[in-house]
């Protein structure tokens, strides 16, 4: 036996890497929207007028309420990592719970903006979509993929942060150990910073 | 003091709910003067807070500020990339 056995050696444990890892993934859900970020600012310079009418049509309200709701949820969760940090353990709980539930209010609005959209026959090939103008057409793709991609990943947001609520609540994260709820914090502050791009892209430029 | 070391720097409430009081009023803003139907003033205002809230998210909620240069280089790298592919896309674009 070179080397002590596993149980009876400390694990060896690096949060300072751990969170390098989850920023060089985050690299890539970056470069990811980047790529439709770039569709739509070559597209809005070749059609203004069709994008501009296109952003008119959306409802502005639901976008800025979801920027609150986004922006808050972000908050909550940073707290819960300076909770578990002091050792408040309630305090995170609660904090997550709340981010969780301001997710799900998130998918709800998404939910009843979409439907009216749908309802009004536009949705991709949706009969009412094509018989707008090309410029128009592309609009509502983009929209319905930044903002459909984006849900998705609001999606496995929650779940993670469910799970990392679940360890909190076993006493598997606690103030000795908290990295797999810094990552999961991480994650969420990237899903909230495209949203924050997102906003004036498709809502406020029109 | 290990275990101290090893918790991080621990960012105070107050100023988390500071830089939440200030992305609100940024949006805000943002808000405000697309409405006001200034072409010029609302497309300045959009490309610098825009960037300006995601910074305060990443120095501040993501703990940006309190890591080391090597992440922050590489952040920036990261930035730098995207921001010149899309330069150079326009580029392409302008000039067919």
């Amino acid at each position: 036996m070179s080397s002590p056995a596993a149980g009876s050696h400390p694990v060896h444990k690096d949060p300072e890497g751990a969170r390098l890892g989850m920023w060089i993934f985050l690299f890539t859900e970056i470069l990811l929207f980047g790529g439709l970020f770039l569709l739509y600012s070559v597209y809005r310079a070749k059609y203004p007028p069709d994008f501009h009418h296109g952003g008119q049509h959306l409802n502005v309200i639901i976008g800025v309420a979801n920027t609150v709701i986004l922006l808050t949820s972000s908050l909550t969760v940073a707290v819960a990592v300076s909770a578990i940090q002091k050792g408040n353990r309630k305090l995170t709980l609660l904090c997550l719970g709340a981010t969780i539930t301001l997710g799900l209010l998130f998918l709800v609005n998404k939910y009843f903006e979409w439907s009216a959209e749908i309802r009004l026959g536009i949705y991709p090939n949706g009969p009412e979509l094509l018989k707008l103008p090309d410029g128009e057409k592309i609009f509502y793709g983009l929209y319905y993929s930044m903002t459909g991609l984006h849900g998705i990943h609001v999606l496995a947001g929650l779940i993670v942060l469910s799970a990392v609520l679940g360890s909190v609540w076993r006493n598997k994260i606690t103030s000795a150990g908290f990295t797999s709820l810094e990552n999961a914090g991480l994650y969420w502050h990237l899903v909230d910073v495209i949203w924050i791009f997102l906003l004036p892209m498709l809502y406020l430029a029109a | 003091m290990e275990q101290a070391a090893g918790r991080g720097h621990v960012v105070p409430y107050q100023t988390l709910v500071r830089v939440w009081l200030l992305l609100l009023l940024l949006t805000a803003i943002l808000v405000f003067t697309s409405r006001v139907y200034h072409e010029l003033l609302s497309v300045w205002a959009m490309l610098t807070l825009t960037p300006l809230k995601a910074g305060l998210v990443f120095f501040y909620f993501m703990h940006l500020k309190y890591e080391k240069p090597f992440l922050k280089v590489m952040v920036l790298v990261t930035l730098a990339v995207l921001i010149l592919f899309i330069g150079l896309t326009f580029l392409d674009v302008s000039l067919r």
